[in-house]
């Protein structure tokens, strides 16, 4: 019944995409544009199609989609990504360094958390610190694990020999410094994540009740929470960011099916949806007109397949070049996909830094020919049959289907989906290596930098790395990359290896996701980012 | 009949145990655990799962935590705490009820108001082409399933002629319950109608209805007095299971209008592994599965005379 | 379940015998013209007739698919057939009730789906009529504390919801077949049927030529077998035979879930067919109208059967 967006699970990092120009944009080339300026109500508010978070409102213990438009609308961290996925400062003044391993951050003067404390360096280090320590079980903890002092924060086993990490120091009021354990050329895209925001005094004497009225230094500010119905922020007048909101507040409303949330677009109860059903895919953009949105954003599906099992375990990279080529990403793309995905030229995607297209060649053109030669010059797929494992709630099981019968049609070899019942019955069987054949393979970005699909995916320890992929030539080549000496050149490096991945067959990209969405008539200047999450603070609502 | 009561009561005492120990195990055999469930496609620290798997005692013996949960649960009327979300299960269930019983409850009117005219009047009309009419229009309703009839209700009357809301925004603003309420209410309806029918055909020829006739009495009279009261008892039944079931079994109803009540709680609670939740719950319909049956038992005697419960 | 298994919760009590209400069965000597009155009355009732000719239909499409059409059912072809219009006149051919989002024919699909559908309601009316007649007899017979015990048994899995209960025991398999989805209906089915029978089993238990077998000093299972079992038959077939369409209901409604059966069947196809019901509504209609149509005449053979059945309402 859910939606069918994998983001919603997959950590996603706070990629509200502002740029100078989009401020002076707004989305009013519609026909009453001139009408529609004139008529703003920089109070006026709006609603936006949302969920129940899973978490506390908590910065650091969020981790799918529903909080983090939330948190990202209450919290403004140091730096920030712009459409082509460089760095923008928020909080920070500057963010310097010279070896990559130890940085130092200058913050703005004159921010204030809703609360009227003022942001401090100290804001920063002591959230960072409480939010490393394992006792306060924050579920992106293990973002801090770059950071030195990390180990003895929260070791492996055993107790806890320190409660500070000590990499983290204040300087002074506005300035403090970060030292890594080893050097990251890209740390401070890493930054821009959510979990890195600045907490208030007042969060430590209840970290609970906190979660429940959040009180953060963004350009919204916490009003109410009616559990399972709505969340409400207002515009926070006292911001002085460069993003600060063109409108009232917003409204973020719960829906249980992305159907009825369109059906109350049409009606007029809903001002913002974040995701078209499947159902209405065929008729949004005329029902909506250009109140339609259809914009890529970073994220990737492809599906793995399962190098410990018995069927991959020595495979030839052809056979699986082959299969990549038997399957026909325009045909489906447009029919079954009904146009919501980008076939994939490559495993980096669109948005982030680095991302070059055709990176993969000829692997990702569908030919039927060449699909059936790859596939016998490469000793064919033993057993001739192969499955793709996928979740049921995730409304996978059409692409799936549509990508077997490709296959099948083109070269003979037998496919069907292997479903399991939800997203987590799919994990635990990914985690504990019990995949038989593929798998489905989705990725968000976590920040705008194409290390974030190569690394960690493929990478032999990378945490994202389930399929058991390993090679020592692209292992030595990644710590390669991480250890160039500016960001440019780690881009570049990354870029090589992307180059290369036709040779391993890692994966088979299938396609780049796209945001399809829509807005009512009572708003203007909807845009999304990188992340699929409307810009919030960027709407303007019309008066009445 | 307080001898009676305490018997039952004292019966319900193993049922109850049997239910929420049933549902504890199903849930444990499920793949994954909630704290797993928070990470997704992320490993996720370990000293941060250990840390929260020990905080909702999810590393002790499966036994242990059921003997724990049913403590907490009968000596505190504490429900536990939502893995995810940090909240006690007693607020998510107290957002949830409210609104699943107003619909239930309207469904339940539907239901009775008109599966009982709908059989009373095949009922009196016996045999004749009424009777066979009322016959097919229930058997089909029975067999059309609840998602067809819902995305058909919704289509017809919201998308095509825009008469009703295509969803519920209020949940207490009973004209958008509408059209759930007659969803969830149809098949039961039918049930109900034909329950009535059968009774009521039967009682017609019973002796006392003669009597009553010969007596003399206006038609009018011995049907609601004489006919209604003695044919009520297989509808009562009926009705009274079935309470739980409206309660229980709006999965599907509420996720097609978008109703943020007990099956959506369900649904969610299943995807994420929260067993405190769905045992709860479950706890809470067992409750009033056992309750509404007893009451049921005890309106037979009200209802006929000739039963007395020693 | 929620709206469709009803009959599970309450159901048809006018033929099971409630505690406070036992219906009279039909007397002992005359056991065998029940059977025979009851065929008389059959033969004549039309509901009857149009049921029976239904189902017999269902079943040569269940087993020789390959005689109503030469398609294969999982062929999908995107790139000619996706979501090709029905071309009503070319009755039986492939293109006759259109193509899917897949590009498959809709009429293979509904043709091949019968199995599926019919499968899983057999399957599960089976299992349940066996175990919960087994343990409806033994509580009703021997009585006393094991009735006591097997009774509370029921009660703990009437008393989780129908479709939840199944939503859960399906959710922690790793693959559906057609026989984890029986075990997990069949696994909170039993109940009724179990209650049904133990009601029939205590009325007849008190009858004379029970006793009397009893007096003669015939053997626990002959008593059983051969004297109560035939006559608690009647209400365990009608309601078995609702049942069987509730079930196949059921397995839709689970498909809709996303917990059905892997393979083609009718819930399957109408779940993915709502996903396109604003372009292409014969995905959706057909497999419906097939689903309501089957379920219809199990049903209504259910009714008819308890009509003959039932000596009270002739």
């Amino acid at each position: 019944m859910r939606g069918a967006r994998s983001a919603k699970w997959v950590a996603i990092a706070a990629v509200v995409a502002l740029s100078a120009t989009a401020c002076g944009g707004g989305g009013d080339d519609g026909g009453s544009g001139g009408d529609d300026k004139a008529a703003v109500d920089p109070n006026g508010t709006f609603t936006v199609e949302s969920g129940e978070p899973e978490n506390p409102l908590q910065p650091a213990n969020t981790m799918e989609s529903y909080g983090s438009i939330v948190i990202n609308s209450l919290f403004t961290g140091l730096v920030d990504y712009d459409e082509s996925g460089k760095i923008v400062f928020m909080n920070a003044d500057s963010v310097d360094t010279k070896d990559s391993k130890t940085f130092t951050v200058k913050l703005k003067s004159g921010w204030k958390f809703h609360d009227g404390t003022p942001v401090t360096a100290e804001s920063y280090v002591k959230a960072w610190n409480w939010a490393a320590a394992p006792a306060n079980a924050q579920t992106n903890s293990f973002w801090f694990s770059d950071i030195k002092g990390y180990d003895e924060v929260a070791p492996e086993s055993g107790k806890p020999k320190a409660t500070e990490l000590s990499g983290l120091k204040v300087v002074d009021d506005t300035t403090f410094t970060i030292e890594l354990t080893k050097a990251i050329p890209y740390f401070v895209y890493k930054l821009g994540y959510q979990v890195f925001s600045p907490l208030p005094e007042s969060f430590y004497a209840d970290p609970k009740a906190a979660g429940e009225k959040p009180v953060g230094n963004g350009p919204y500010q916490f009003v109410s929470w009616d559990h399972k119905k709505a969340i409400t922020v207002k515009k926070y007048a006292g911001y002085t960011g460069s993003n600060a909101a063109k409108n009232g507040g917003v409204v973020f409303k719960n829906y249980s099916t992305p159907e009825t949330a369109y059906e109350d677009l049409k009606s007029g109860n809903l001002d913002v949806i974040t995701q078209v059903a499947p159902k209405d895919l065929p008729v949004y953009k005329q029902d909506l007109g250009d109140r339609a949105v259809d914009q890529a954003y970073s994220a990737i599906q492809s599906i793995a397949p399962a190098f410990y099992s018995k069927q991959f375990k020595d495979i030839d990279p052809k056979v699986i070049q082959g299969l990549s080529r038997a399957i026909d990403r325009d045909t489906i793309t447009k029919t079954v996909l009904q146009g919501t995905r980008e076939p994939a030229t490559g495993w980096v995607a669109k948005g982030v830094l680095g991302y070059a297209p055709d990176a993969a060649g000829d692997v990702t053109k569908y030919d039927p020919a060449a699909a059936k030669a790859l596939i016998k010059e490469g000793g064919g797929v033993p057993g001739n049959a192969i499955t793709i494992q996928f979740n049921a709630d995730g409304g996978h099981k059409e692409w799936v289907e549509a990508v077997c019968n490709s296959i099948t049609n083109a070269t003979g070899v037998k496919c069907s989906g292997d479903s399991k019942a939800d997203f987590q019955a799919d994990l635990q069987a990914r985690k504990a290596k019990e995949v038989k054949s593929f798998y489905r393979s989705g990725w968000v970005l976590d920040f705008p930098m194409n290390a974030n699909f190569i690394r960690d995916l493929f990478g032999t320890k990378s945490d994202g790395n389930q399929s058991g992929f390993s090679n020592k030539t692209l292992d030595t080549e990644i710590a390669a990359a991480d250890g160039a000496a500016t960001l440019d050149d780690s881009v570049k490096a990354y870029q090589e290896i992307e180059k290369q991945l036709p040779n391993y067959m890692p994966s088979i990209p299938l396609w780049y996701y796209k945001v399809n969405a829509g807005y009512s008539e009572k708003v203007s200047g909807v845009q999304f980012g990188q992340d699929g999450d409307p810009i919030l603070t960027g709407v303007q609502v019309k008066k009445k | 009949m307080g001898r009676y009561v305490a018997r039952r009561l004292l019966q319900m005492i193993p049922v109850f145990f049997g239910t929420t120990l049933l549902i504890f195990l199903m849930v444990y055999a499920l793949p994954g655990d909630p704290v797993q469930g928070l990470f997704g496609d992320k490993g996720g620290s370990p000293q941060v799962i250990a840390a929260l798997r020990h905080e909702y005692g999810l590393d002790q013996n499966i036994f242990v935590q059921y003997f724990n949960y049913m403590k907490g649960i009968i000596l505190h009327a504490d429900f536990g705490t939502q893995v995810a979300s940090g909240r006690p299960v007693t607020d998510v269930l107290g957002d949830a009820f409210p609104v699943t019983l107003r619909l239930g409850g309207f469904a339940f009117a539907i239901e009775i108001v008109i599966g009982i005219s709908l059989g009373v009047f095949a009922g009196l009309h016996a045999g004749r082409a009424a009777d066979t009419a009322v016959l097919l229009i229930t058997l089909l309703l029975i067999s059309v399933p609840v998602f067809v009839l819902g995305f058909l209700l919704k289509w017809i009357f919201a998308d095509e002629l825009r008469w009703l809301e295509p969803n519920v925004n209020d949940p207490s603003n009973y004209g958008q319950l509408l059209m759930p309420a007659i969803v969830l209410a149809t098949a039961s309806l039918a049930y109900v109608s034909r329950l009535t029918r059968t009774s009521i055909a039967e009682n017609m020829r019973a002796d006392y209805v003669r009597t009553a006739i010969a007596k003399g009495l206006p038609r009018r009279r011995v049907v609601t007095v004489h006919l209604m009261r003695n044919s009520m008892i297989p509808v009562v039944t009926y009705l009274g299971t079935d309470i739980g079931a409206l309660l229980g079994g709006a999965v599907i109803t509420e996720g097609i209008f978008n109703i943020q009540g007990i099956g959506g709680t369900i649904y969610q609670s299943l995807v994420r592994r929260e067993g405190t939740t769905l045992v709860g719950l479950v706890t809470i319909l067992v409750l009033v599965y056992l309750v509404a049956s007893l009451l049921v038992d005890l309106l037979y005697a009200v209802l006929d005379p000739r039963i007395r419960y020693a | 379940m929620p709206d469709l298994t009803k009959t599970d919760v309450g159901a048809p009590d006018d033929v099971s015998a409630g505690d406070p209400a036992p219906q009279p069965v039909a007397k002992a000597e005359k056991a065998r013209s029940l059977w025979g009155d009851a065929w008389q009355d059959l033969r004549r009732n039309k509901i009857f007739i149009v049921s029976s000719v239904l189902i017999l239909f269902l079943l040569t499409i269940t087993f020789f698919p390959g005689w109503f059409t030469s398609a294969n059912p999982a062929y999908g072809d995107l790139a000619k057939h996706y979501l090709q219009k029905p071309q009503l006149g070319k009755v039986f051919s492939p293109e006759w009730l259109g193509y899917d989002q897949q590009g498959r024919s809709v009429y293979a699909r509904l043709v091949y789906g019968a199995r599926t559908s019919i499968a899983v309601g057999f399957g599960t009316t089976v299992l349940v009529t066996v175990t919960g007649g087994l343990v409806g007899m033994i509580a009703g017979y021997f009585g006393g504390i094991i009735d006591s015990v097997l009774s509370r048994l029921v009660d703990v899995f009437f008393g989780i919801p129908f479709l939840l209960g199944t939503m859960v025991v399906l959710n922690s398999f790793p693959e559906r077949t057609a026989w984890v989805v029986i075990g997990a209906l069949g696994f909170f089915g039993w109940t009724q049927l179990a209650r049904v029978m133990r009601g029939a089993v205590i009325t007849t238990k008190q009858a004379d030529y029970v006793q009397a077998a009893k007096a003669l000093g015939a053997g626990t299972p002959r008593i059983l077998f051969r004297h109560i079992l035939p006559n608690t038959l009647a209400p365990v077939i009608v309601v078995a035979t609702i049942s069987l369409g509730v079930y196949i209901g059921a397995e839709a409604t689970l498909s809709f879930l996303g917990l059905g059966l892997n393979g083609v069947s009718w819930g399957n196809d109408i779940s993915d067919g709502g996903a396109q019901i604003r372009v292409a509504q014969w995905i959706m209609l057909y497999p419906s109208i097939m689903l309501t149509l089957t379920v219809l005449a199990f049903i209504m053979l259910g009714e008819a059967v308890r009509n003959a059945l039932d000596p009270k309402t002739r």
